[in-house]
């Protein structure tokens, strides 16, 4: 029913309403949980709920264009012989190769080279494709150790030791039989076909003690020379962060519930783990006291779309951010162009999030070789490339406004909240108050 | 060959020492005096060495091992060949939990009894293990052999894809999805290559095989009790 089918007197229910009336008729007729891709739908305190305070006359603005503002950060200063540096603060996150297609992954790895920055591998191995487009490839070491051996691991610029991510804190991976192609099970030492889904736990350790031994098998087998980063998604982020430090990581990655996902169910997705907003000023906080703030690096992610928000995560504390579901955007996914293909598989462009389906209009989550060619590797390397430029001029267009020539020294002082959910969460006042809900009155 | 004491040097000295001999073999024959249960001792070895190991290891000794052979003259400790790839690991006495977790390829010899989730997530190696094996072995096994000379603890296979399981004791309790299976001609002979190469002395006749009844490869709602 369209709203304009609704008459006065009709009243639809807060509580059941037509998505939820929907699921259920849903999961009666299939006796099987609702799975799909891109994060977390419903609305929660975010970046837009952040302003910036731009200088006037207790602060000195940057001149735009004239006066530099540095984006350049490097990643892993705390053991590794050869930390990375990257141009711009914005890195690619870790998607796999099997949730996507390999001219996908070309793609951001053309992107995310052509600005000097990093992009990441997946559940699934490194790629021929993505290692060699890709000038900076940190390597996810993951529960499944899928494709995962020693070669690939001594080519990798960084690892990335991988307990959770934000779409589903406490969750395995999961990758329907659809998309299980012939390469994709032989990366993996599948069965073709199968419904694949990956363990939650890393298999050879338990808790933070192990981790740190098996960290410095990472590092004796790399002889030291890499950066190692832990990544979790967000819940219990101030405990998890000072473990990771205590463990030994030289970056931590904290990935709020707005991270996406290929294939999780709707209900992990929905309900599970923190905003990105929350969990910023946690991980800060636990860096700070332990005094490794700025020391062992933070990269930040879960729906991080412009400029903007990249500076607010930056006035929080972080060194960095990662982009997973908006570069797929820039890549072409959800384009209008492609509607009337979405509306073969009953989607819509703005609404498709059935990645695990491999029938990606886009040709970007799909394994189908016909899908596949649809996304050009160099068109959409250009594009990620366009796309993360434009990102850090917007940052560097807000870092100079309140005087700063360095994205990192962008500080809480910065910001302010427009609503009492984000301020109590970012921990920045109300705006046009000093009132930070939880530390003044 | 060339002698290591660890109370003198470091095991990053050591690993380094072994990881320069990947470009060009000048010393193929190396002993390790006093592991002293450290952990992370001849780890990603890319060479086809002898690494004798006079001692009990702590974790992951000869994680991610390609073509190195290692004889460990004591116990070892948790994840021993980890993700090995090739060559071979030898324990004299016994392995802690997820021995040869995840490794892809190689041959890892327990003599003693390996501890729970020995081959967890294997993806191709091959395990002889001559005593007993832990609760939740093979989970999620992907493929190679796991042999089992003595018992195996609870839930063996459980969640299991193409791994081959051979057991001649008692199984305490199948995982999900691990069914026994008919042993046929070419199993036996996949044993006694097996224990021919590991150079354990057993008849494969009394063994029994188990693998996975493929029944939860694909989402079925009527299997949801299985999950």
């Amino acid at each position: 029913m369209t709203d304009i089918n609704i008459k006065p007197g009709m009243r639809e229910s807060a509580t059941f309403d037509r998505n939820t009336i929907a699921e259920i008729q849903r999961a009666a007729e299939t006796g099987i949980y609702d799975i799909r891709g891109f994060g977390a739908k419903r609305k929660v305190p975010h970046f837009d709920d952040l302003l910036f305070l731009g200088a006037s006359m207790s602060r000195y603005p940057l001149e735009g264009y004239r006066e530099k503002c540095n984006t350049s950060v490097t990643l892993g200063t705390r053991f590794a012989k050869k930390p990375i540096v990257i141009e711009t603060p914005v890195t690619i996150a870790g998607m796999s190769f099997g949730a996507l297609s390999a001219n996908a992954k070309e793609a951001l790895g053309r992107g995310a080279s052509a600005v000097g920055t990093s992009t990441t591998t997946g559940d699934g191995g490194m790629t021929p494709e993505e290692r060699g487009q890709s000038s900076k490839l940190v390597y996810q070491y993951l529960p499944s150790r899928y494709g995962m051996n020693p070669d690939d691991l001594r080519k990798a610029d960084a690892i990335e030791v991988v307990l959770g991510q934000g779409a589903k804190p406490g969750g395995g991976g999961m990758l329907l039989g659809q998309k299980i192609t012939d390469r994709v099970a032989m990366m993996r030492t599948l069965p073709k076909g199968v419904d694949q889904r990956s363990a939650c736990r890393h298999p050879d350790w338990t808790g933070p003690d192990d981790l740190a031994i098996k960290i410095q098998e990472l590092r004796e087998i790399t002889d030291w020379l890499v950066p190692i980063y832990i990544k979790v998604g967000a819940t219990r982020t101030y405990y998890d962060v000072k473990l990771a430090v205590k463990a030994g990581a030289d970056v931590i990655v904290v990935d709020g519930m707005q991270g996406g996902t290929a294939a999780t169910q709707d209900v992990f997705i929905e309900h599970v783990g923190i905003p990105t907003l929350a969990a910023i000023p946690q991980a800060v906080q636990a860096l700070q006291e332990m005094g490794m703030h700025r020391k062992v690096q933070l990269i930040v992610s879960g729906g991080i779309r412009n400029g903007a928000d990249v500076a607010k995560c930056m006035a929080l504390g972080a060194d960095a951010v990662a982009i997973g579901t908006a570069a797929l955007i820039a890549l072409g996914c959800n384009h209008p162009k492609w509607q009337s293909e979405y509306e073969k598989i009953g989607s819509a462009a703005g609404f498709y999030d059935d990645y695990h389906e491999g029938k990606d209009p886009a040709g970007i989550s799909t394994q189908d070789p016909d899908l596949m060619q649809r996304l050009d590797p160099i068109e959409g390397g250009r594009r990620i490339a366009n796309y993360l430029r434009v990102l850090t001029l917007e940052a560097q267009t807000l870092a100079r406004a309140c005087g700063k020539n360095d994205l990192r020294h962008l500080e809480p002082e910065d910001l302010v909240a427009l609503t009492v959910e984000a301020a109590a969460m970012a921990r920045v006042p109300l705006a046009g108050t000093q009132w930070i809900p939880g530390q003044s009155f | 060959m060339r002698t290591i004491d660890i109370t003198s040097q470091s095991v990053r000295d050591l690993n380094q020492a072994l990881h320069d001999q990947a470009p060009e073999c000048t010393e193929r024959e190396w002993k390790v005096l006093n592991p002293a249960g450290k952990h992370n001792i001849a780890c990603g070895l890319d060479q086809n060495l002898s690494v004798d190991i006079m001692g009990h290891t702590g974790y992951f000794c000869g994680g991610m091992n390609k073509k190195a052979h290692l004889v460990i003259h004591g116990n070892a400790g948790q994840g021993v060949g980890e993700n090995m790839m090739s060559g071979s690991i030898r324990v004299k006495g016994d392995a802690s939990q997820a021995a040869g977790a995840t490794a892809h390829g190689g041959l890892l010899v327990i003599e003693g009894n390996a501890g729970a989730r020995c081959g967890i997530s294997m993806k191709g190696v091959d395990i002889v293990v001559k005593g007993n094996v832990g609760h939740m072995s093979c989970f999620m096994g992907q493929a190679g052999h796991l042999v089992v000379c003595g018992d195996a603890g609870d839930a063996l296979g459980d969640s299991l894809y193409e791994v081959q399981i051979f057991v001649k004791g008692n199984v305490k309790s199948l995982g999900a999805d691990c069914i026994e299976k008919e042993m046929r001609a070419e199993h036996l002979q996949t044993l006694k290559e097996l224990f021919n190469r590991s150079g354990i002395d057993e008849e494969p006749e009394a063994f029994k095989r188990y693998g996975s009844a493929r029944n939860l490869y694909n989402f079925k709602v009527d299997n949801a009790s299985a999950y």
